[in-house]
């Protein structure tokens, strides 16, 4: 049953890359990512219990907080044009 | 027979959570917009890591694998809506406009 829900879990990981691979705008792709990054936590804590690894819930539980923090420095990248200045004026990038 | 109903609830919890990962996957590809396949993937990081982690909590009994699968769910409680408002509003600021009912259709999708 493990292994059923490891299969799901694939699927769903291999709709989320196909749509970032495919989206049309830059921020599609964001959100393709970010649901990638949930699924690869989730797979990792099933996988822990399938193979009887419990160390496995740790390497989630780092991933769950490198998802979130790449996701919100991406879009800050996208949104301000850089990383170090968000609110000077006029520096807002186009992208 | 506690064990038994555990197991049960665990699985039947494991399995929707798999469903509405696949849900929100297909919502993926099936909504028109940016902000209408936010509202899809939403259901992924809700519905779905909430279901098959409580799953996997009722698998493992009271350990500290518990309280490390009950760090991980209310880190995607609180991180997952957070992560979707900034993409919402860095969206709406790169110039993307939500598709309205009365909105023409080549307005969709692109960056003025």
């Amino acid at each position: 049953m493990f292994i059923a829900a490891a299969l799901g879990i694939l699927g769903g990981m291999v709709l989320a890359i196909v749509r970032a691979l495919l989206g049309p705008t830059v921020y599609d792709r964001i959100l393709a990512v970010n649901n990638f990054g949930t699924n690869t936590v989730l797979l990792i804590a099933v996988i822990s219990f399938l193979s009887g690894r419990p160390g496995f819930v740790d390497l989630a539980l780092t991933y769950a907080l490198i998802n979130f923090i790449s996701t919100i420095a991406i879009l800050k990248f996208f949104e301000f044009g850089n990383l170090a200045k968000p609110y000077a004026s006029g520096t807002r990038g186009d992208s | 027979m506690i064990e038994l109903v555990v197991n049960i609830v665990s699985w039947v919890m494991m399995l929707s959570g798999v469903f509405f990962l696949l849900v929100a996957g297909i919502g993926l590809h099936r909504m028109p917009d940016v902000f209408t396949r936010m509202h899809a993937a939403g259901i992924a990081d809700t519905g779905g890591a909430d279901l098959i982690l409580t799953g996997l909590i009722l698998q493992s009994g009271f350990n500290l694998v518990s309280l490390k699968l009950v760090l991980i769910l209310g880190f995607l409680m609180f991180t997952s809506p957070v992560a979707t408002h900034a993409v919402a509003r860095a969206a709406l600021q790169g110039g993307l406009k939500p598709l309205l009912s009365g909105g023409e259709e080549g307005e969709r999708g692109r960056i003025s």
